[in-house]
């Protein structure tokens, strides 16, 4: 295995906890805000009460997106290495477009909940 | 137990694609599983291949699986791994068996190689000892993984070696972090030979090499060390970086 590819995957790694530990800290506000704020019942119109217009939330929840994005590709990658037997480069290609898919169907849900018109 | 009871032994016989072969063999007192399987070599079946040399847990030659789990069969005594009278004997996994229960170990200690997992120094035997304190952080950590006596049972035990046949395995990777921690070594490739998806950061933190080390060390817990160590170089640009003067 050539050096820079090494080199990848350490980074690789690297990412994927940083993210994890960063998304410990974000699933918990999200639970927190969940179990806090539906106490009279969760309903649609009740969280684009909050969210709508809302630009915290907007940041909040986007910058959430993208790091499931980085997270979730880099594990989807080892997984697909490892348990479908992948070559490394089909994997990483595979991984990237599942990132770029999570990456536009979550920011495109943000976007309907702060900014977006219809309800 | 009493010495007229019976074991029902199962034993590996043939290669990669061979099967079972059932004996007899009479329980004694203090019984080890490689007591057992001299037993069956020397009275019953004089075809039986199998390895050992000391006998009493130093060379780590004799290990194999018993009834399912990687074990150094010298020291496993009968009484501890066997319930219903019965053992059933295969070669180590992950492995290409030779013959019944003898593995080819060369991609084993071909990863030991891969590994960087030789002292490499810099003083010679005129110069004056290295003093390395016994308390200090590294001198723990190197100390802790040492003792490893390259049996292969970690190597058996491991899923990620399964999964991943390039992934250089516990024993390997437990072996560079004694080294990387030993403040004389100046082998500077050795991170990089260790880091990345064949390397360090597969593992999967399961665990089993470290249940099964029959002499207790922590793979696992030497492997996140690479973790750390191998990706904080990445993140600087020193994994990949041509090693310092003087370092090869």
């Amino acid at each position: 295995m050539s050096r820079s590819i090494t080199v990848q995957a350490a980074r690789r790694w690297y990412w994927q906890r940083i993210t994890a530990m960063a998304m410990a800290l974000f699933v918990a506000i999200h639970l927190f805000v969940m179990v806090y704020a539906i106490q009279g019942g969760l309903s649609a119109a009740e969280v684009l009460a909050r969210t709508r217009g809302n630009m915290l939330w907007a940041v909040f929840y986007a910058a959430f997106v993208v790091l499931v994005a980085v997270h979730a590709s880099i594990g989807i990658r080892n997984v697909l290495v490892e348990w479908a037997g992948l070559k490394d480069g089909a994997a990483g290609w595979a991984s990237r477009l599942l990132g770029l898919v999570l990456l536009v169907m979550g920011l495109r849900a943000v976007w309907a909940v702060t900014l977006g018109g219809a309800a | 137990m009493s010495d007229s009871s019976t074991l029902y032994v199962e034993v590996w016989r043939g290669g990669d694609q061979g099967g079972y072969q059932s004996f007899e063999v009479p329980r004694r007192a203090s019984q080890t599983v490689l007591d057992v399987v001299t037993h069956i070599q020397r009275h019953q079946d004089a075809t039986l291949s199998y390895r050992y040399a000391c006998r009493v847990g130093m060379c780590g030659s004799c290990a194999m699986r018993v009834n399912g789990v990687a074990r150094w069969t010298c020291r496993t005594h009968v009484s501890n791994v066997c319930t219903d009278g019965r053992l059933q004997l295969a070669p180590l996994a992950n492995l290409p068996v030779v013959k019944d229960l003898v593995v080819n170990m060369d991609s084993f200690f071909e990863k030991m190689q891969a590994a960087h997992g030789r002292f490499v120094g810099e003083h010679t035997r005129y110069e004056p000892v290295a003093a390395v304190k016994p308390d200090s952080p590294e001198r723990q950590e190197a100390d802790a993984g040492i003792e490893c006596i390259g049996c292969g049972v970690c190597y058996s035990s491991c899923d990620v070696v399964s999964w991943r046949p390039d992934y250089l395995g516990p024993a390997a990777l437990n072996r560079a972090w004694t080294l990387v921690n030993d403040v004389r070594d100046i082998d500077g490739l050795r991170l990089a030979a260790v880091a990345g998806d064949a390397g360090c950061h597969s593992c999967h933190t399961q665990g089993s090499c470290t249940v099964r080390c029959p002499k207790h060390l922590s793979p696992t817990a030497g492997i996140s060390g690479l973790k750390r160590m191998a990706a904080r170089a990445a993140m600087r640009g020193e994994l990949d970086a041509e090693p310092s003067a003087g370092r090869r």
